[in-house]
């Protein structure tokens, strides 16, 4: 039922909209090619004859009159073995081929690559026969991509169908069929990918409760404000709050089969820190380049607004895709500010009323229907495979202002929230995540974890470190106007131990080859031996013991150096530190005495 | 005058720098315009909308005498510069025209002025120190060749002079000079543009700067095209003849006015304070062209200043440019009010780049854990500072007051320096080092064992340390 596809022509361009006329039988959200170039575009609006495409691509030089083709098909990613490793700009053309095809380092305008390499052979192994009985998400068959086991699965919407045909094991391309379904007399050609369009979340059974936590081993996240798998959070910070580095920290580090990185509307030098950094580091659990078990989509701020509006749906849908093969995924993307202010800009083209700040007043349903994206769910097929969606999305508020309507609305669909802080940066403690603006509503979840993974229990000393962490902030407010000195000694002593926690837990050195990575079981004991010495100080002052004393032990130097000591002397210099802990308080008792 | 391209007459509208026409048979968009006037005056333009039934056309300089007969002129073409080795020590105006009496420039190329986004993958990351000679640049926000770095400064501060010694002392160490500055004044007042020549000229760099200049009584309009032409021009020197190109653009405050009056004459739907919502984009379209790319020899450093309006680091002017750059240097009022030169707050200053560009083999293996100590200490200090105005210098507890001193020999000693004098790497870490040495080693909190027993003055070579607290 081949549909003869109209041609248009362009009536009129304003910047990246163009209007179209003639354009019989175009849908909303259809994939359009615009004027002699054929430059990508996507259909926003139609009014009678008229279609409103956002254009991908730089406009410049277009004229009334060019033409304008459908395609019949709404904008999707391709997805299939060759996804992993790949560096994509927003609309998956993996930046690569774009650079051999304009041949040059310039992105020039009307290039069309596919996602998937078309001549790379994948070793294809089957795992039903002729004859099975299969449906939407059952795996046909497996491919071995990096440290990755690519399931080839039946495309939801497919249905329930008989094996016809099967491949054998062997080497194919994408483009080969490798099954052929029956149902109801009809035949299904499947190769090894297919397309899904962007803006339509991928089907599953059913979505469970997010109980495990996503692991970063970075201290401050992990130990105060947990995500867990198939959980949602935000980094809100002015520049300069360190949200990029956190952000790469945690897609370097997170504890999931795989990674997309959506690099939205930002720095081109990060991307390439990115691209630069990923093929050398190391997967700890695989022992196989990060790069491999990675998707990096990067649509600079430089490149076409409305390529980065869709950038953030690509990620997603290749995050879902490796999801439904039960594989645990982190999505983060930086900025969603960036991606709101495309959406704005493009609704201004619109000549849409605007809403809060000029963005349009759809722009809470938008941020929602990303978020609402994430989660751990019981994926498609008779198999019985959770799978997991976390989304990690940067927020940077213009003046650093938490209140403006991205930062808010985002607020509302998170489940936790990383609030960078300017003062902390400028101070150099970073992460700069505010103990105090910041939430995680995972937290009191995970106890269970914690114990079954460190031994310990990390809600009661977390909970201890918060309200030391907390009292210590009114004191400082007091100290600020009457000084230090004015405080008693009890407080003072509370004032070093939060110190301490500050200085020898909550700051993270990212470049630091030891504390870069910091597992459950040190978080826990190094947490704990911190709060160990407020314990064992305490009762000095009792004796009258001055605080000015208790400072200037040379243990405590020890305490505060603690991160940096390697997994595997960990636990003497725990040990050996305590013990140096203990003599120097008992001398100085006697001292006193 | 060359009539190449179709003419037509018949302008419907003159409104501020726009002009409205009936539809115009094969117009494109972003199409360069001429209007010809009967009594022989000339304006260039630039197609801003076009479709079949109405064209609106942007008058770049100034719209005064311009009347609805002139003739219009449709190039066929988009906005582009001439570039070859001659515009080497060439002065322009804001659109591209030699405004030194010389000759046109000899064209080996005609480069589109927006260029073009550079390919993520074909960008090479910057990772080469360059040495300012600056002590709290080089030690604590290090410059690296291909980098984007601007000055946040506020009117009546010397932040023109210190773009001038970092473009008179920046050199990449062991790398051989190609060198070029590419100088772009924004609705600048002439005076700064003499100081800048005259500095070029001190120290013999005029015959390898360009300069394009829009001076405070120029159009406005050409205010959106002079970082563009200037850094096409960069461009061209960078990847195509090899060359280190520095380009300072001031004042880029200019730049967003300019793109603000141009917004709301198209009667766009404000943002923030009245700039148009794609400022972030159009800011980084310029931003992100400075960088390097893999297989070329050359760089562009890119060094924007820009006023904050009131010295607001919130205003979107430094906040969209903070978000695109890769760091900002921040001068403040309080530190030149206290007469100290360079007036560089290290606080809220920043370079991204800098940890990839320091440490053993580029620059000192110390310098990262100096750098971070420096700012650790430096910021307890000015703490220390602010507490002695609530309650006096007595109140401070022994701790503060150790910390109001080291401020105090931070800035004397390392922050103060001569706009003649250059500094290197090895004896800013060094004068370092001494102001540190001055706090107990238990408060060295950001350095390892091991750099304190190699650099510490007081320490180095000792097998153990004792730690002491204050």
């Amino acid at each position: 039922m081949e549909e003869v596809l109209a041609k248009g022509e362009i009536l009129h361009i304003r910047g990246p909209v163009v209007f179209a006329e003639n354009l019989k039988g175009a849908k909303i959200r259809e994939v359009v090619l615009v004027g002699e170039e054929r430059l990508i575009g996507e259909i926003v609006k139609v009014e009678g004859d008229v279609a409103v495409i956002q254009v991908y691509e730089p406009t410049g030089g277009l004229k009334p009159g060019e033409p304008v083709e459908r395609t019949g098909e709404p904008l999707s990613a391709e997805l299939g073995p060759g996804l992993l490793g790949s560096v994509l700009d927003g609309l998956g053309r993996p930046l690569e081929a774009v650079a051999e095809i304009a041949g040059g380092p310039f992105i020039t305008r009307g290039i069309k690559v596919p996602t998937l390499p078309r001549n790379k052979k994948w070793t294809f192994k089957p795992v039903v026969k002729k004859g099975d009985t299969v449906e939407d998400g059952d795996v046909l068959g497996t491919v071995k991509e990096g440290a990755i086991n690519h399931k080839i699965m039946v495309p939801p919407r497919t249905g329930r169908c008989r094996v016809a045909e099967i491949a054998g094991e062997g080497d194919y391309t994408v483009e080969d069929i490798i099954a052929t379904l029956e149902r109801a007399g009809r035949k299904i050609d499947l190769k090894m990918y297919h397309k899904w369009p962007v803006r339509y979340p991928r089907p599953f059974k059913e979505k469970l409760e997010p109980v495990e936590l996503l692991l970063t081993g970075q201290r401050v996240i992990d130990t105060f404000f947990p995500i867990v798998k198939g959980g949602t959070s935000a980094v809100p910070g002015g520049f300069g709050t360190g949200k990029t580095v956190t952000l790469h920290q945690i897609s370097k580090w997170a504890d999931a089969d795989v990674v997309i990185y959506v690099g939205c509307g930002e720095r081109g030098n990060e991307m390439t820190d990115l691209l630069h950094t990923f093929p050398k580091l190391i997967d700890p659990k695989t022992g196989r380049p990060l790069l491999e078990r990675s998707v990096l989509i990067a649509n600079t701020s430089n490149m076409p607004v409305p390529a980065r509006e869709a950038s953030i749906f690509m990620g997603i849908t290749y995050a879902e895709y490796f999801r439904d093969m039960g594989l645990n995924v982190v999505l983060t993307a930086d900025s969603t500010s960036r991606w709101a202010e495309a959406l704005r800009e493009l609704s201004s083209r619109l000549e849409e009323i605007p809403s809060e700040k000029g963005y349009p007043a759809y722009l809470p349903d938008y941020i929602a229907s990303f978020y609402e994206r994430a989660g751990r769910v019981k994926v498609l097929g008779s198999r019985n495979e959770i799978g997991s969606v976390a989304i990690i999305g940067a927020v940077s508020p213009s003046g650093g202002d938490l209140n403006e309507p991205v930062t808010q609305h985002t607020m509302r669909y998170v489940g936790a929230f990383w609030a960078l802080d300017k003062d902390l940066a400028f101070r150099r403690h970073f992460p700069s995540i505010n103990w105090l603006r910041s939430f995680s509503k995972y937290a009191s979840g995970l106890g269970e974890w914690w114990m079954k993974n460190s031994g310990e229990d990390m809600l009661s000393l977390r909970g201890e470190a918060m309200d030391i962490l907390q009292r210590a902030s009114g004191l400082e407010e007091v100290a600020r106007v009457v000084g230090e000195a004015a405080l008693s000694e009890e407080n003072r002593l509370l004032l070093l131990e939060a110190e301490l926690i500050r200085e020898g837990y909550l700051v993270q050195n990212a470049y630091h080859e030891v504390d870069t990575f910091c597992s459950p079981k040190k978080q826990a004991k190094l947490l704990k031996t911190l709060i160990q010495f407020y314990r064992e100080a305490r009762p000095l002052l009792d004796y009258g013991v001055p605080v000015s004393r208790i400072q200037k032990l040379s243990s405590l130097g020890r305490l505060r150096r603690l991160k940096f000591v390697p997994e595997k002397e960990f636990d003497r210099e725990v040990e050996e530190t305590l013990r140096e802990l203990k003599d120097e308080l008992n001398r100085l008792v006697a001292e006193v005495s | 005058m060359a009539l190449y391209g179709k003419v037509y007459r018949g302008i419907e509208q003159v409104k501020g720098p726009l002009v409205i026409m009936r539809g115009v048979p094969d117009a494109s968009y972003e199409e360069v315009v001429r209007f010809y006037s009967d009594d022989g005056r000339e304006w260039l333009g630039q197609v801003i909308e076009v479709g079949k039934e109405k064209t609106i056309l942007q008058v770049l300089g100034d719209t005064e005498g311009l009347e609805t007969k002139v003739m219009v002129k449709f190039t066929g073409s988009t906005l582009k510069l001439p570039v070859s080795d001659e515009i080497l020590g060439r002065v322009f105006n804001g659109s591209g025209m030699p405004i030194d009496g010389g000759p046109p420039v000899r064209a080996d190329d005609y480069r589109d002025i927006n260029g073009a986004p550079i390919n993520p993958v074909k960008r090479d990351y910057p990772d080469e120190f360059v040495e300012t000679g600056i002590s709290v640049i080089d030690g604590m926000l290090s410059l690296v060749r291909g980098q984007k770095l601007p000055l946040f400064s506020e009117a009546g501060l010397p932040h023109n002079m210190v773009a001038a010694q970092i473009a008179r002392q920046a050199v990449v160490p062991g790398k051989s000079e190609r060198f070029a500055i590419v100088f772009a004044a924004v609705g600048l007042k002439y005076d700064d543009i003499l100081f800048f020549r005259r500095q070029f000229e001190e120290f013999g760099a005029l015959s390898r700067s360009v300069l394009f200049l829009n001076l405070a009584n120029d159009p406005v309009i050409e205010r959106i095209t002079t970082p563009r032409v200037a850094l096409t021009a960069a461009e061209y020197l960078a990847f195509d003849l090899d060359m280190d190109v520095l380009v300072i653009v001031t004042d880029m405050t200019n730049y967003c006015e300019a793109l603000r009056e141009l917004s709301s004459a198209r009667e766009e739907v404000p943002s923030r304070k009245g700039y148009p919502g794609y400022m972030y984009s159009d800011l980084a379209s310029i931003y992100e062209r400075a960088g390097r790319i893999k297989g070329k020899a050359g760089s562009i450093t890119f060094m924007p200043i820009l006023t904050m309006p009131g010295g607001d680091l919130t205003h979107p002017i430094p906040d969209l440019t903070g978000y695109i750059t890769e760091g900002q240097i921040f001068l403040d009022l309080d530190l030149f009010n206290r007469g100290i030169y360079p007036p560089i707050n290290a606080l809220p200053s920043l370079s991204r780049l800098m940890k990839d560009g320091i440490g053993a083999g580029k620059t000192r293996e110390d310098h990262k854990e100096v750098s971070d100590q420096l700012y650790a200490s430096y910021s307890q200090g000015v703490k220390a500072r602010e507490l002695v105005k609530i309650v006096g210098e007595a109140g401070l507890s022994e701790r503060e007051r150790l910390y109001l001193e080291f401020a105090k020999r931070f800035e004397e000693r390392l922050l103060s320096q001569g706009f003649k004098e250059r500094r290197t790497i090895e004896e800013t870490l060094d004068i370092a080092w001494d102001v540190l040495s001055m706090l107990p080693e238990g408060e060295l909190t950001r350095i390892s064992d091991g750099t304190i027993r190699k650099f510490h003055p007081k320490l180095r070579g000792e097998k153990t340390v004792i730690y002491e607290g204050v």
